[in-house]
């Protein structure tokens, strides 16, 4: 076996069989037991679209949808989601174009640069199957996880807001 | 970053016993500071067993004494959100709700937050010594900038501060840890199981090796009338405790029959005085009466050059939580501490 000075255990290069419905789609890969479920989504299933951030837990960049909720995948391992059904940014999409919420983003200029936004999307998606806030204060403390270095705070608040109230400004 | 196996069990004992084959694994259930631990090189467990999925640790239930056993697998939001915990313990629900973020929350385990470690940056930093990493090599903190750190029960060797807000609440209501090990179950008493930091600053609490915690039981009494959480934090959310204040009261008209009053992130476990507890029984709740409990809470703080504004923002913490707690209502959800 292969020794990697990186990794001193030889006994940990076993790798896991996983399954992963993301976007209603099965996917299986050999993973090792080290991998993030951000890594897995990235490195080895090449779907780019969410995005590493702080990989600690800090900046909410890495949030996907995981069995109905939004979790950090950086902070995750793959191999503790074997059989999960995970939603990210690239199954959000209605058949017919864009989620409301990413119209929305749009009509309030929700982001500027754009990385945290797939974050916030599925983040914002999360809070709003989580039914537990109804203001605008509530809306931002809930949202509080996933920072935007551009500073399109207020026009995300605005996007989630306006879908949420079912389409209407507040 | 070192690699590691991947354990699963069929049961706690089965999960237990793999650490004896394996001095060096960890249990895993949520995973959120020890996957952050270990990207920091500050755990290199040489397998991780995965307690998320069984089902004696997953389970909310009331218990024959009148209390409520809380899941140590089950998830921060979870209990948070439950209705009981909403209604019969909303001390906890606000403390686990004021902590970390709702990504977070979902993820968390209620056994895995009695078991976060400080944030203290010079125990993240590896270029710097720190007695709670390298046991023996120094302590930076007491003569840098040492803004979050403690106030109260440190030692020469460590002046961090345990981050939990749910173990304010906890140590509020006089919480129970269950736990069980090699050698069979115990039951700790909230107070019992954190430690301060003494001369062994890498200790944080009085877990024995291999010991799993398998729930946290509430006592019946949940003071779901007059309590409340106030956080300060340098942002309004999502930000670690400078101080925090867990205020839970038994009333009787303007009088109080009893008092608990927890404080976090000001020592290296929450904080709590059973003689300031006991000088507020019988004494009418007012301002003065809780200044008075907050002397007694914060005699013997130790102010450093640069929190020494923590004595007091806990004494003002302490008498504003107290006022608040007697109209929770009044504290809409979200809404942000006037500083």
């Amino acid at each position: 076996m292969e020794t990697d000075p990186q990794h001193p255990h030889p006994q940990g290069m076993e790798t896991h069989l996983i399954t992963l419905k993301i976007n209603g789609k099965q996917h299986s890969t050999n993973i090792r037991p080290w991998v993030s479920l951000l890594d897995c989504l990235r490195d080895h299933l090449d779907l780019t679209g969410t995005k590493k951030g702080c990989d600690h837990g800090q900046c909410g960049a890495c949030t996907v949808i995981c069995d109905g909720k939004r979790i950090l995948s950086c902070l995750s391992l793959a191999v503790m989601k074997d059989g999960a059904e995970i939603t990210t940014v690239e199954g959000i999409a209605t058949k017919n174009g864009l989620h409301p919420l990413q119209q929305a983003f749009i009509d309030h200029d929700a982001f500027q640069c754009g990385y945290c936004t797939p974050g916030q999307l599925c983040s914002a998606l999360g809070l709003l199957s989580e039914g537990r806030a109804s203001s605008r204060e509530e809306v931002k403390e809930l949202m509080s996880g996933n920072l935007c270095r551009c500073g399109a705070n207020v026009g995300i608040i605005d996007a989630i807001m306006q879908v949420k109230d079912g389409g209407s400004d507040e | 970053m070192n690699s590691f196996k991947f354990l699963t069990a069929p049961d706690v004992p089965a999960a237990i016993q793999l650490t004896d084959d394996q001095p060096l694994a960890a249990f895993i259930a949520g995973g959120t500071n020890l996957l952050d631990l270990w990207k920091y090189n500050l755990v290199n467990p040489t397998a991780l067993i995965d307690i998320s999925q069984l089902a004696t640790l997953s389970a909310l239930r009331e218990l024959e004494n009148g209390g409520f056993r809380l899941g140590a697998a089950v998830k921060n939001a979870d209990t948070a959100y439950h209705p009981i915990i909403e209604s019969r313990y909303p001390l906890l629900s606000k403390a686990i709700l004021a902590g970390a973020s709702a990504q977070i929350r979902n993820m968390a385990s209620n056994g895995g937050n009695l078991l976060q470690r400080t944030r203290c940056y010079y125990f993240y930093d590896h270029q710097v010594p720190c007695n709670k990493r390298v046991p023996g090599s120094g302590c930076p903190a007491r003569e840098g900038y040492n803004r979050m750190h403690a106030i109260l029960g440190a030692s020469e060797a460590c002046i961090a501060v345990f981050p939990s807000d749910m173990c304010v609440a906890l140590a509020a209501l006089e919480a129970r840890i269950n736990v069980t090990g090699i050698d069979g179950e115990r039951s700790l008493a909230f107070s019992d199981f954190h430690r301060l930091p003494g001369e062994r600053p890498e200790l944080d609490n009085n877990l024995k090796p291999g010991e799993l915690i398998t729930s946290i039981d509430l006592p019946e009494k949940g003071f779901p009338l007059n309590y409340s959480y106030l956080k300060l934090r340098d942002r309004h959310s999502y930000a670690f405790a400078l101080v925090s204040v867990a205020t839970a009261l038994e009333m009787d008209g303007h009088t109080i029959k009893e008092a608990r009053i927890a404080l976090g992130g000001v020592a290296h476990k929450p904080w709590r005085s059973l003689e300031a507890e006991e000088f507020l029984r019988g004494k009418t709740a007012c301002r003065e009466n809780f200044a008075a409990a907050a002397d007694i809470i914060l005699e013997g703080a130790v102010g450093l050059e640069y929190n020494r504004f923590k004595i007091k923002l806990a004494k003002n913490a302490i008498i504003r939580n107290g006022m608040m707690a007697l109209d929770p209502d009044a504290q809409l959800p979200g809404a942000q501490p006037s500083l």
